[in-house]
């Protein structure tokens, strides 16, 4: 069953320099599944995150012959009908909650917010929930950090509050764009191994944006490879070796290996004619 | 850091807390020190002779010298700086030329009526003044936003005093609409000073708690266009502030995580932004509300206000000069204590600076 | 003209100079598209032009009295904004009055500044003591309410335009001071200063030759958004008599002398107020569309 299908997803930028087009035609489907999208800064894959959920701002305008959520019709979709879809349905993970928890809230207020808000639960109630929430991401002593303030967490603890916060609601589509590289390499395995664990549980389906591809091809079914806003190659994960595009074994190539030969990386191949 | 999820709180937050309080008390008193320094020279070089100035010109050189040695001029400078000091620690600015009355408890005669008008213009202005800017900072280029950005220009390029003669002008002499100069008619001033207990010396609050709405409706009438100018410098200044602090934080990641978790645009801007970006905003209004009380020298001169502005500007031109520098002393002082207020307030409001 | 522009647009400069020259041009592109902007710098180059010719343009002699001609209303025949309690034509008045306005903004915009970023580049050049000096010594003048300051200042130095411009000089400095002691402080330990310093340079020399010319763009900014504040300060200090002292036309003095005449003829008053507001709205704008092309954090879209 689709849960999410795009056909040409364009999204452009108005700016004095002229009209940026940082997502150019891109188009995939995705059914409760895991599915990965991979490319260098720049590429288009965090704004193609976030052409799903309609949160590109003004200058920025999104284009799509077709982008439908569950039977749902996203480009045509009341900013109503979006924010009800938002957070209960779908909801993402961003990449530092340094950034994107907010500093001057408790974190238990801004977990329980969207319970409180969006789906007028009592205090008790919503306290409870976010209590279990916050248990469900393995975190020892949630009545303590409900009433931390974000800059007193570290930043796997933080990351932790951001997923359990957009989980709370059992989405069907998560979207965790980048959600460990601003963490500590040593945290960077147990959040993961969080996410992937309550992703699996809960069978939501799930995109997750990385510049890492190995680390996607380990935890996705599926791989979208983007270049200058287009994608290059789509590919199953488990078939990650036998990649034909020369952009997708750059990527590969471009990583040390423990064991590897001893030989200077090779500088990334980037030609202008992919992005075609 | 990653083996202590959340960092340690209790003791040394607290002795890290005192330690800035203590740094902050510190800065404050040597600026003080320095604005009493800086009117103490400024006394000195005063070409009147302070001495001639209260005795008058057919004073014998006996009664001359014993006031001499009364005002301590015959003390090394230092040791009258220290006299200086000291005495105004204790509340003591001198005597006016003028009426031969303790220069503070004049001073605390027509602070009030400043007072008033002060805080009644930066409430318009920030009442005005913060939606404005938040309605500019949501929609950039618009024509709203250009409005904003005029009206506020406007409001940094207008001379005070002549702004308050041309709304005397159209409000009072044309329309209408609005009481003169004064803070009464004629026919209450007496009524007040008789009838009224002055409680504050604040004319709306003492007539509203005797309950005299009479005389609290004819207050307004004479308060609403001198504060109404006033809070327009204030809302100039606090709108573009308000634009530019929201349109920083309207940027920030945790925006885009609240509008993820589905919540209305109102409450991105209100809650989520507005919280962030009442942390400068609190300098800033401390800041327009010192700059008021500066603003209120040339604007109450113009409305016949009762307030520290006259005190000043009367003062100076008959030469008084120890009311002229006690007044500045006065202005001085509010201005550092706005400002301790603002570090308090921002402590308050920001947990990372607790 | 159009290989010019081509020219000063190549994303990919063959010297220098062309590369400063690009940058300046698309300034120059960005502010030309900001109307208010571009308002502002046309009201300033007015004010310069009619300062200049201000003797061939004012139609009569504005300090000669005349009582006969006193207190006629705006658009009489000869007199187009009407004519003050002594006769004389405001239009003239103002006309002149631009000069003292110009002369005091001037005078105030080459001192205050220059004793700022000395005051500043000093501070943050040798930091330790002498930072902490200086600094605590600006944060003083700057807890002060400026124009209370000033007048304290004008009240002991006497009335007169000398002393008004000495006055507001001396009580906006510290800003300057500021400004410049942050941009000291980023320069202060960069490798160019250490080869100056290898070469045997001492502190004056580098102070004035290498630290200073590197504050001067944010200090300039920062001058263009106060001239409207001096021009205001001026103008109060007159109002009060205690600025530019009669017959000279400054405008702040003229105001005061309408007053008496406010509600009966309004436009003594008027007339001065309204030229002091449109020369320090041009100052705002222009200021304002500076910053925004030279700090591209603010500039919206």
């Amino acid at each position: 069953m689709t849960l999410l299908s795009v056909q040409n997803l364009r999204v452009s930028f108005d700016t004095e320099a002229g009209l940026v087009e940082a997502v150019r035609g891109v188009s995939f489907s995705l059914g409760r599944e895991r599915l990965g999208i991979v490319g260098e800064s720049g590429s288009g894959k965090t704004q193609t995150g976030r052409a799903v959920l309609r949160l590109i701002r003004p200058p920025g305008r999104i284009e799509a012959d077709r982008m439908d959520f569950d039977g749902q019709n996203l480009m045509t979709a009341s900013e109503r009908e979006m924010r009800a879809l938002r957070g209960r349905r779908i909801a993402m993970v961003m990449q530092d909650p340094k950034y994107s928890l907010n500093p001057v809230m408790k974190v238990g207020a801004q977990l329980m917010e969207g319970l409180r808000q969006r789906d007028r639960l009592g205090r008790a109630e919503a306290h409870a929930k976010a209590v279990a929430a916050l248990d469900a991401v393995q975190i020892r002593d949630p009545e303590r950090v409900m009433e931390a303030y974000p800059h007193e967490l570290s930043g796997g603890m933080g990351q932790r509050v951001m997923i359990a916060m957009m989980l709370i609601p059992d989405p069907d589509l998560l979207i965790a764009d980048e959600p460990t590289s601003a963490l500590d390499v040593t945290v960077q395995a147990e959040v993961l191994s969080i996410l992937d664990g309550l992703v699996r549980t809960r069978g939501m389906g799930l995109i997750f944006i990385s510049h890492d591809l190995r680390l996607v091809a380990r935890f996705c079914d599926r791989v979208l490879v983007m270049f200058k806003g287009r994608v290059v190659e789509e590919l199953a994960a488990r078939d990650l070796m036998q990649a034909r595009h020369p952009y997708t074994q750059g990527l590969l190539n471009c990583l040390p290996r423990i064991g590897g030969p001893r030989v200077p990386l090779p500088a990334l191949d980037r030609n202008a004619e992919w992005a075609r | 850091m990653a083996s202590t999820p959340i960092d340690p709180t209790g003791p040394s937050r607290l002795f890290s807390l005192t330690r800035r309080t203590a740094g902050v008390l510190v800065s404050l008193a040597f600026t003080f020190l320095g604005l009493l320094f800086v009117t103490f020279i400024i006394a000195r070089v005063v070409p009147i002779d302070p001495v001639l100035a209260i005795l008058g010109d057919r004073a014998t050189d006996a009664q001359i010298a014993a006031e001499r040695l009364r005002l301590g001029l015959d003390e090394p400078l230092w040791k009258q700086f220290g006299i200086y000091v000291w005495q105004a620690v204790q509340g003591d600015l001198g005597t006016s030329i003028r009426t031969k009355q303790p220069v503070i408890s004049e001073i605390a005669q027509y602070f009030p009526a400043t007072l008033e008008l002060a805080t009644l213009a930066t409430i318009f202005g920030v009442l005005l003044g913060v939606p404005a800017g938040v309605l500019a900072a949501t929609k950039p280029g618009s024509w709203a936003d250009q409005l904003v950005r005029l009206v506020g220009l406007m409001g940094y390029s207008m001379p005070v005093f002549w702004l308050g003669l041309m709304g005397l002008l159209l409000f009072y002499g044309v329309l209408g609409w609005v009481g003169g100069p004064g803070r009464l008619d004629a026919a209450f001033d007496m009524m007040f000073e008789f009838e009224v207990t002055q409680h504050t010396g604040m004319i709306l609050l003492d007539t509203a708690l005797a309950g005299r709405w009479d005389m609290f409706a004819n207050a307004i009438s004479h308060i609403i266009l001198p504060a109404g100018i006033l809070g327009y410098l204030s809302m100039a200044y606090i709108s573009r502030m308000t634009r530019s602090f929201m349109m920083n934080e309207l940027g920030q990641e945790y925006i885009t995580t609240a509008r993820v978790k589905g919540m209305p645009e109102r409450r991105v801007i209100w809650v989520h932004a507005m919280k962030n970006v009442m942390v400068p905003l609190i300098t800033v209004v401390a800041l327009s509300y010192a700059f008021l009380l500066e603003g209120a020298v040339l604007t109450e001169t113009i409305f016949g206000w009762p307030g520290l502005g006259s005190y000043i500007t009367d003062a100076l031109l008959v030469g008084d000069m120890p009311s002229v520098l006690g007044g500045t002393v006065v202005v001085g002082v509010a201005y550092i204590g706005l400002n301790m207020l603002s570090d308090v307030l921002y402590r308050l409001v920001d947990p990372r600076a607790r | 003209m159009a290989e010019l522009a081509a020219w000063l647009r190549d994303p990919s400069p063959k010297s220098r100079l062309q590369a400063r020259l690009g940058q300046g041009y698309m300034g120059w592109l960005r502010f030309r598209r900001n109307p208010l902007a571009m308002i502002g710098l046309l009201i300033v180059m007015l004010l310069l032009v009619v300062a200049a010719l201000a003797p061939v343009l004012a139609p009569h002699d504005p300090i000669t009295q005349d009582l006969r001609m006193r207190l006629l209303p705006p658009l009489t025949e000869g007199h187009i904004l009407g004519t003050d309690d002594f006769g004389r034509d405001i239009l003239s008045r103002l006309i002149m009055g631009s000069r003292i306005t110009l002369f005091i903004i001037a005078m105030v915009a080459v001192t205050a500044p220059l004793f700022g970023m000395l005051v500043g580049t000093v501070a943050g050049y040798f930091g330790g003591l002498v930072d902490e000096v200086l600094m605590r010594l600006t944060d003083i003048f700057l807890a002060f309410p400026k124009l209370i300051l000033a007048l304290a200042l004008v009240a002991v130095l006497g009335p007169g335009m000398e002393n008004a411009v000495l006055a507001i000089a001396l009580t906006s400095w510290p800003p300057y001071a500021r400004v410049a002691r942050a941009e000291t402080l980023t320069v202060r330990n960069s490798d160019y200063i250490a080869a100056v310093r290898l070469q045997g340079a001492g502190a004056g020399r580098i102070i004035l030759g290498h630290v200073m010319p590197m504050c001067l763009p944010s200090v300039i900014i920062r001058v263009t958004l106060d001239m409207a504040g001096v021009i205001l300060i001026a103008a109060g200090l007159g109002f009060l008599g205690l600025g530019v002292q009669p017959p000279m036309p400054e405008w702040g003095a003229m105001i005061s002398a309408g007053r008496k005449y406010l509600f009966e003829q309004w436009w003594v008053a008027t007339m001065p107020g309204l030229a002091i507001f449109i020369v320090s709205l041009g100052f705002n704008l222009l200021g304002d569309g500076l910053r925004d092309v030279l700090d591209p954090r603010n500039s919206g879209k």
